[in-house]
């Protein structure tokens, strides 16, 4: 019997209606729009694993993390999380037990806890929501706990978000994220809100959490160091689809896919080691009227006919015509 | 004579802010000088008063903030002390600006030719067809493709990256003596920010202008300065040749801020060096050398003395690590 | 336990009370630099206490025809030299005490203020939270009412009320019926600005991601609506609840002036005016001026307050 995946996406979709106004439509006499911000993405993530999905800005990472989490309905596909499906056929209870299991920490740490709570009721509210102790006692005990668990003082419950740096804010989002005792935590650019100093820290604190309390971590990021830093295993998007996933180390020693590669070379070489490098050129399209075929070829130097007519298939971890073909040394020749 | 000045000379610059619990020094007594044709990179965390810098070059801090002391020197001019309408020249003619956010630099009401063309003309005596002439050069200069048509463009026809460059050229009109980019690259995507980068470094080198690079990224540092400046909390804690401080920093400060960096080339196993703790708030900077509190290297002399700048090496650090002058007498015994 | 993970230092500073954080705040501080603001607070609890203690300051219970002696009738104040105690202010043709009256009518404007205020935000807050949380159809539907009740005047939508609830009651309606109909007409004239700014700040708050933290925890959209989201958009609430009070004691008085509001026997500040306008060409000028003043002061104070409170709360507001 093989061993199933924690969490298992299959072909996940989303599109959003961005029309103007019906009103506006029939006097302005435009069509509906379409956009797909996640176009048939699937990936598998092993229990206790980091995965990342790491890309630019409209590649549809953080939509992929909100349908994970049950946030958002994807438009079709499934996200199956330890064998249930998230989607609305499961019974309501069942569900309920799952969600427990899986959280959510955010971007922003000033907007993803209430201004108006003292730290110790929104530590608090998972474990009141979902009864997981119902003296009052003990709620406070736990609480106390889970907060210095992830660094910060007891006493420091007392206090308000606002009296908090980003970085201890960042802190309480993860106490809450534990406070259900969950085993998924999808993050989505937990540290980019953060200076690179405190960063560390984070990124520290998260591992050492995974090590200890074995978590499976999806981490959403636009960040390549970061990324490589916490994945073992990551998939590159560019406009809603997978264009690469592969094994950490692999892909940023062997990029295959040629925006993969161009997005290694832009990345500042902080260290100064003057790698050899090809320079970036354009930008990403408009997500409502993406290029044909595959969406990457306006800007890709390997791009061909075929490019341009069909949209290539994720195989060999790897969604490029020219490498499926054997072309990619084109360039490199040249 | 002028040879004789670097472009921008900072002495022993305070910036103040006075609210109603106390005066917070923003600024608190930094030195630094940008020769033609440099990038000084001004790198740190928020709250150091990196960005509080630049404003100060360009005479735009406001109440309650003021500059409470030092001198700035541009090309030999001293120019803290202008009056409002003066500085307003100088701010549009000698220094130009290049901000996080593009919109903030473009009127979205008109087009890029009637901005370009108004600020050419505003400080050369071209004519109009010449001025759009030279707002088109100065469009294909940042790398804008079909600049005689895109020039008619409003601000919001263009991509961030692009608008980006629209505001590069914006700021290169009146040929400048000296452009400072706050930030510029921080609301782009990585991609784009590469082409920005070098663009940068590109038109430093060839129209000479000095440029002062206001930033957060060490990367782009690395990538686009000669030298830079690592601020802490309102102060410089080293500044040297951008590759020394990059690759053998002195200060305890810009050696954890160097190893806190997750790099491309290192394996995952590795932990990342942590500072503890984080950057004081203005209100409560400690007494002595501000990063003493966060500090694996502290001793007794950190908690009662503030650090001066030691020239070492190529290097000047403000620490006392680094201090080889016969201990003066102390009040700590 | 937590040995790995190197401990952020946090400020050891014992977390302030409640008291001493709102003394600590930038609205108490803003507060105290703005002398007209306190000098309108004080005016404001002044006419509060003086309406709330009206039984023990008022030398005469203007309310009951037996302390009434028709012999005091249009006497001028105590000043004057046809004045006499105890009619501070004079009295009107009934033979009531100015002052007392005054004193019992702020009591009901106020009353009637309140009262009005706190329906309507209950009523605009209800339905604000429930357009911007739920959206799509029910939103446009609440909001599409909201525009075609902007359309009418408060006054009118108050004389409308008032004419209908007349005609089905029949006739004269006794006191407390009026006082019940002047809050119901002034709540449904005023609902619509709560609902308006209600919602507005609620679609910005539901997109934040505290508000995703609490939908990832099962939580049900009611209680994610009172405990979260409820309590993040009630500051502008209280600004526009402020100014509404002032504007509730004006539409009182104009109802009450018009004679559709308070009747003779249980004046409010607005009927005692149209009492005294009868007797300003005799030149009994202090039965519709005291009233007046006291109105204009009790508006202005609380207008005053709630010009303030919208600056200290939000400077951008506006």
């Amino acid at each position: 019997m093989t061993e199933r995946p924690y969490v298992e996406v299959k072909d996940l979709r989303r599109v959003f209606d961005v029309s103007k106004p019906w009103l506006n439509r029939v006097l302005e006499g435009g069509e509906k729009q379409y956009l797909k911000a996640v176009d048939g993405v699937s990936f598998n993530i092993a229990k206790g694993e980091t995965f990342a999905l790491v890309g630019e800005s409209g590649s549809g990472k953080s939509t992929v993390a909100r349908m994970v989490v049950g946030l958002l309905p994807p438009t079709s596909g499934e996200v199956m999380i330890d064998g249930i499906s998230m989607s609305s056929q499961a019974a309501s209870s069942e569900r309920q037990r799952l969600r427990r299991r899986i959280q959510m920490i955010f971007q922003d740490p000033y907007a993803s806890l209430n201004p108006r709570w003292s730290v110790d009721r929104i530590v608090a509210e998972p474990i009141r929501a979902f009864r997981l102790i119902e003296d009052e006692k003990d709620i406070n005990a736990r609480v106390g706990e889970l907060l210095s668990f992830v660094g910060l003082h007891p006493a420091d419950g007392k206090k308000y978000p606002h009296e908090f740096s980003g970085g201890q804010r960042q802190r309480v989002a993860i106490a809450r994220a534990l406070a259900s005792d969950a085993e998924f935590i999808v993050c989505d650019e937990p540290t980019s809100a953060l200076d690179v100093s405190v960063q560390a820290q984070i990124l520290n604190l998260m591992r050492d959490l995974q090590d200890r309390l074995g978590l499976t971590y999806l981490f959403i990021s636009h960040n390549l160091a970061v990324v490589r830093h916490m994945a073992s295993r990551i998939g590159v998007m560019y406009l809603g689809r997978i264009v690469e996933i592969s094994e950490g180390r692999e892909l940023f020693t062997h990029p295959k896919h040629p925006y993969t590669r161009m997005l290694l070379d832009a990345v500042p070489d902080v260290g100064m080691t003057g790698r050899q490098r090809i320079p970036v050129s354009g930008e990403i399209p408009n997500p409502i009227s993406p290029p044909s075929g595959c969406t990457f070829n306006p800007r890709c130097p390997l791009a061909n006919e075929r490019c341009i007519e069909q949209a290539p298939p994720l195989l060999g971890g790897v969604a490029c015509h020219a490498v499926h073909e054997g072309r990619t040394t084109t360039h490199a020749a040249a | 004579m002028s040879v004789l000045h670097p472009v921008l000379s900072v002495r022993d610059l305070r910036v103040e802010f006075v609210t109603r619990r106390g005066i917070l020094k923003a600024i608190d007594g930094i030195s630094f000088d940008i020769a033609k044709g440099e990038v000084l990179g001004v790198v740190g965390e928020s709250g150091a008063g990196k960005s509080v810098t630049g404003s100060a070059v360009i005479g735009l801090i406001d109440p309650p903030g003021r500059i409470a002391g030092g001198e700035i020197h541009l090309s030999g001019m001293r120019i803290d002390n202008l009056p409002p309408e003066e500085m307003r020249r100088v701010r549009g003619k000698r220094i130009g600006m290049i901000f996080q956010d593009p919109l903030t630099s473009l009127n979205p009401l008109y087009r890029v030719s009637e901005q370009l063309i108004e600020t050419i003309r505003t400080h050369t005596n071209l004519s109009a067809s010449a001025a759009r002439k030279r707002a088109i050069d100065l469009l294909a200069e940042v790398g804008i493709p079909a600049p005689d048509k895109r020039i008619d463009s409003y601000p919001h026809e263009f991509s961030g990256g692009m608008r980006q460059r629209v505001v590069i050229a914006l700021a290169l009109c009146a040929e400048p003596e000296l452009i400072i980019a706050d930030e510029p690259t921080t609301a782009l995507d990585v991609s784009v920010q590469a082409q920005i980068i070098s663009l940068l470094k590109r038109l430093g080198r060839e129209h000479g202008t000095a440029i002062m690079l206001v930033t957060h990224d060490m990367g782009v540092i690395a990538e686009t300065a000669d030298r830079v400046a690592v601020m802490y909390a309102g102060r410089i804690a080293e500044i040297g040749p951008v590759r020394d401080v990059v690759q053998n920093p002195l200060h305890p400060y810009a050696k954890g801020l160097m190893g806190a960096i997750p790099s491309l080339e290192n394996d995952s196993s590795e932990r990342l060096v942590q500072i503890p703790g984080s950057m004081p708030r203005l209100s409560a900077i400690p007494p002595g050398c501000p990063f003493n509190p966060r500090c694996p290297n502290v001793f007794d002399r950190c908690r009662v003395e503030r650090p001066d700048p030691i020239q070492h090496s190529e290097h000047r650090v403000a620490c006392h690590l680094y201090d080889q002058s016969p201990v003066r007498s102390e009040a700590v015994a | 336990m937590a040995e790995a993970i190197q401990t952020a230092p946090t400020t050891p500073s014992e977390p302030a009370s409640w008291v001493g954080r709102f003394l600590d705040s930038d609205v108490w501080a803003s507060f105290k630099r703005s002398k007209l603001t306190i000098a309108a607070a004080f005016l404001t609890v002044l006419f509060m206490a003086a309406a709330v203690l009206a039984g023990v300051l008022a030398p005469q219970d203007p309310f009951d025809p037996a302390q009434l002696d028709l012999l005091n009738s249009r006497l001028p104040p105590i000043w004057n030299a046809e004045g006499m105690a105890p009619f501070l202010l004079g009295s009107d043709e009934q033979g009531r005490d100015i002052f007392s009256a005054i004193l019992y009518g702020l009591r009901i404007s106020l009353a009637v203020g309140i009262l009005g205020v706190a329906f309507s935000a209950t009523l605009g807050i209800a339905l604000g939270l429930i357009a911007g949380y739920v959206g799509g159809t029910v939103d446009a539907v609440i909001m599409r009412i909201a525009d075609v009740q902007l359309t009418f005047p408060a006054i009118l939508i108050a004389l409308l009320v008032d004419g209908v609830v007349k005609s089905v009651l029949g006739g004269q309606l006794d006191a407390g019926t009026t006082l019940s109909v002047l809050v119901f007409s002034i709540g449904l004239s005023f609902w619509v600005q709560y609902a308006r700014t209600v919602r507005g700040s609620v679609m910005v708050e539901k997109n934040k991601d505290y508000i995703a933290a609490a939908r990832l925890i099962g939580l049900p959209a009611p209680v994610i609506m009172f405990r979260h989201v409820l309590p993040n958009v009630l500051g502008p609430v209280l600004v526009i609840a402020t100014i509404n009070l002032a504007l509730a004691i004006i539409t009182e008085a104009t109802l009450s002036f018009l004679g559709t509001g308070m009747p003779e026997t249980m004046p409010s500040l607005g009927t005692l005016i149209r009492i005294g306008n009868n007797y300003l060409f005799s030149g009994e000028w202090w039965i519709v001026a005291f009233p007046g003043i006291a109105l204009a002061l009790l508006v202005l104070s609380i207008n005053l307050l709630g010009d303030w409170l919208r600056d200290a709360l939000n400077p951008r507001l506006r």
